[in-house]
């Protein structure tokens, strides 16, 4: 393995990794304010016990995901100090904002977690507020700095440096607010969908228990919100795309020659030696209208850029379609939702139903990985499209396979764990609370 | 004195964001070595103690950390980049610490009774917390040294990936680092505790207090033989004398305090202190940031970018005060 597979694979771990437990630290306050906001309306103890176990829940992701976040923040030094060098003061502006966006965060998750004691209801109640915004405000800030990778703006490259620096010209660059937002409506989604199967889960085994039946349809109301809100953020961010990055695009739907009107390829393997994509499903003129909303307008193709500034196009071409099928598939389960709610039978006593939502619980989050293996795939050879090439970012320090496979296992152990404290947690509050009184952890 | 130009009011943030990480989430450091030193009848309620101490502000007292990162790379890219290839092996080290010592301290926490995820995150968190601190220092160590030899041009490293940090200055600093974070968190300690605990950890404070000044004076002379690009102004400028004897009456006084059971004062010494020894870096280093090559001068990033900086750091001033006043109103005393 060389050096630059190594450093672009841990990387690659590393945000994997980070953003699975940064977006349950952006959508579980949300899902905490909601039942904490019920409680304090009802006074009905349901609510304050939920509330309860899911910020037990978030305390133990989130903390994973700060120090996991922190490690990104030195790993983009470590890995590519060249692209540091140049580009960090570019880029630095939205990462100093997000920078106090967590602060705030950890200040008031401090408070919210250890101040049910100590403060007053509103104010705790305030404090959980402040963890949701301040959470989704740093995610909006990092994704600027993402975004501007992706199109770079507000400097100009001159022999090798990064000169007439305008800071909020290249926060503000053309793909940042689709990017946030396609990536905040994913976050609630994969949360919603996430949190409403594990709920799921327990009502399957406990049909009579308030509080999971009412955990599972909060949470789906978030996911299914966002489900809905998905692709239009994603129609908005492809238009971006087709316009700006479109070797990316063309990597994404496998389209090795240019086609007008261009079909849409749903599924297939692009074979890149053959510059084929064999075996996909082609909806004729739709990717014009959905590139360019025209349907006879001329889309790209990997043919009209050298060889050497193709992303990989299998890799690009099959994470798309996972993030779109997943996309797809929790439309329609949001949908199935929607309609069993007009029955008279509630939604939780249709155990296909419930069966459905267990199954779907890890697919949100399949889809945001799948999403950044596409944004970030996708920009390859680049690590600043057309800029600053990848391989000439890359550490000088030899011997990259040792930090790989040692954040390889690292990371592996915190996920186990993570796995089996949070099953104990589920499987512990799916015992009958009296039982859990007698044991002496209510 | 005219007013400070932009760099410089760049290097004051870093050095205040400094202080406030040793000071805030060094300490949290620090408690964490104490459970390893937890022993006798009080063994238990020494670890219960050290534990609710900094479980609300561990967090937010991290990211102290992540803010002086930021405008490391910000402001001084080359200087940056420069530190994390030639102390790749350092910081990487440091990292894992801090992501093994956060994870381990909420596994902890959660365990639910699981006690073989217990027993395995209360030795990581403990072994981390210690392992972290002496990292963070050997690289502190090592920016100041005058190891790290840079192109100035290309920003290319020119003196290794090892050479620069293993060597008995930076390791001296390591140690000293982590004496000053156990320090603090005892002296902290004494003010969360009362009767016999409180006895406790003033006895671990005063011990830790000598330890640190045994290994300032050590740390002293090597600076001054092997890493003259830092001890020679450190130790032989005209503000050097009285500066010296300011931080280590400070110092003294902190154990004085300690010693008479006033421990408020102790905590507002303690912190005295350590600020004293970081400004003490700052002036000896300045206006050098990766002594010998890079200066204020030749690695400040563009006006437009420390201007749109500081504007956010003032911003971001304006709510973050608030905000850890309240936290720290919330959860601690005096």
């Amino acid at each position: 393995m060389s050096d630059l597979i190594a450093a672009r694979s841990l990387m690659a771990l590393s945000l994997a990794f980070h953003i699975v437990f940064a977006s349950v630290g952006i959508a579980m306050p949300l899902l905490m304010v909601v039942a904490e906001e019920r409680w304090l309306r009802s006074g009905d103890p349901v609510w304050l016990d939920l509330c309860k176990r899911w910020a037990k829940g978030t305390a133990i992701l989130f903390a994973v995901g700060a120090v996991s976040g922190t490690g990104l923040s030195f790993q983009l030094g470590l890995l590519w100090p060249e692209f540091m060098r140049q580009a960090g003061p570019v880029i630095g502006l939205p990462f100093a904002m997000e920078g106090f966006a967590f602060f705030l965060e950890a200040i008031c998750l401090g408070l919210y977690l250890y101040g049910w004691q100590k403060l007053r209801p509103r104010a705790h109640q305030l404090a959980g507020v402040g963890v949701m915004l301040a959470g989704i405000a740093s995610g909006v800030f990092v994704i600027a700095a993402n975004a501007w990778m992706n199109t770079p703006r507000g400097c100009r490259h001159v022999d090798g440096r990064f000169v007439d620096v305008d800071p909020i010209a290249a926060m503000c660059n053309p793909m940042w607010l689709p990017q946030a937002a396609h990536m905040l409506a994913a976050t609630f989604l994969a949360v919603g969908f996430g949190t409403a199967g594990v709920h799921a889960l327990i009502v399957l085994r406990r049909p009579d228990s308030s509080l999971h039946q009412r955990a599972l349809v909060l949470a789906l109301w978030i996911g299914g919100a966002a489900a809905v809100l998905l692709p239009l953020s994603g129609d908005v961010l492809a238009k971006r795309v087709a316009e700006l990055q479109p070797v990316k695009l063309a990597a994404m739907e496998g389209l090795f020659a240019s086609e007008q009107p261009a079909g849409l390829r749903i599924g297939g393997w692009p074979d890149e030696a053959a510059a084929v994509t064999r075996y996909a499903i082609e909806l004729p003129y739709l990717l014009s209208f959905l590139a360019h909303g025209d349907f006879d307008a001329k889309v790209r193709g990997l043919d009209e850029f050298p060889r050497d500034q193709w992303p990989p196009v299998a890799i690009t071409h099959v994470a798309f379609q996972v993030m779109v099928a997943v996309g797809v598939l929790l439309l329609l389960v949001a949908i199935t939702a929607g309609l069993l709610a007009w029955r008279r039978r509630p939604i939780v006593r249709h155990r296909w139903f419930l069966k459905l939502l267990v199954g779907c619980a890890p697919l949100g989050f399949l889809g945001i990985e799948a999403g950044w293996v596409v944004t970030e795939v996708g920009r390859q050879p680049w690590i600043v499209q057309g800029v600053m090439r990848t391989r000439d970012a890359v550490t000088p320090v030899p011997n990259q396979i040792v930090p790989f496979c040692g954040f390889a296992l690292l990371y592996g152990l915190l996920f186990a764990v993570v796995v089996r404290l949070m099953r104990r947690h589920v499987f512990e509050s799916a015992e009958p609370l009296v039982q859990d009184a007698e044991n002496g952890h209510a | 004195m005219g007013m400070p130009d932009l760099p410089q009011l760049v290097v004051a943030v870093v050095l205040v964001a400094m202080i406030a990480y040793v000071a805030s989430g060094g300490a949290d450091f620090g408690s964490g070595v104490w459970e390893l030193f937890a022993r006798g009848p009080r063994a238990e309620p020494q670890v219960r103690a050290l534990r609710e101490a900094i479980a609300p502000i561990w967090e937010a007292n991290h990211v102290w950390l992540i803010l002086v990162v930021v405008l490391l790379f910000v402001c001084f890219p080359m200087a940056f980049a420069a530190i994390m290839v030639a102390l790749h092996i350092p910081v990487t080290l440091m990292l894992v610490g801090i992501v093994l010592r956060g994870a381990a301290f909420v596994f902890q926490s959660y365990a639910a009774g699981d006690h073989a995820i217990e027993h395995l995150s209360v030795r990581l968190f403990r072994i981390a917390s210690a392992i972290t601190p002496m990292a963070l220092g050997v690289v502190a160590g090592a920016v100041a040294g005058g190891n790290i030899r840079v192109d100035a041009a290309t920003g290319a490293v020119t003196s290794g990936a090892v050479r620069p940090w293993l060597l008995p200055f930076p390791l001296l600093v390591g140690a000293m680092t982590l004496g000053l974070c156990t320090y603090l968190a005892a002296v902290y300690m004494t003010l969360e505790t009362d009767g016999q605990l409180r006895e406790d950890f003033r006895r671990r404070a005063l011990l830790a207090g000598c330890a640190v000044g045994a290994i300032a004076l050590p740390a002293a002379w090597v600076a001054l033989r092997e890493a003259p690009v830092i001890g020679v102004p450190l130790l032989t400028s005209p503000w050097s004398l009285p500066f010296h004897v300011a931080t280590g009456v400070v110092a003294v006084l902190a154990l004085v305090a300690l010693g008479r059971r006033h421990f408020h004062w102790a905590r507002l010494l303690a912190i005295a202190q350590t600020a004293l020894i970081l400004i003490g870096w700052g002036v000896a280093q300045y206006p050098r940031v990766l002594a010998p090559d890079l200066d204020l001068e030749n690695c400040a990033a563009a006006p437009a970018v420390l201007e749109a900086t500081l504007l956010v750091l003032g911003i971001g001033t304006v709510l973050l005060v608030p905000a850890f006043v309240c936290l720290y109103r919330v959860f601690k005393s005096g």
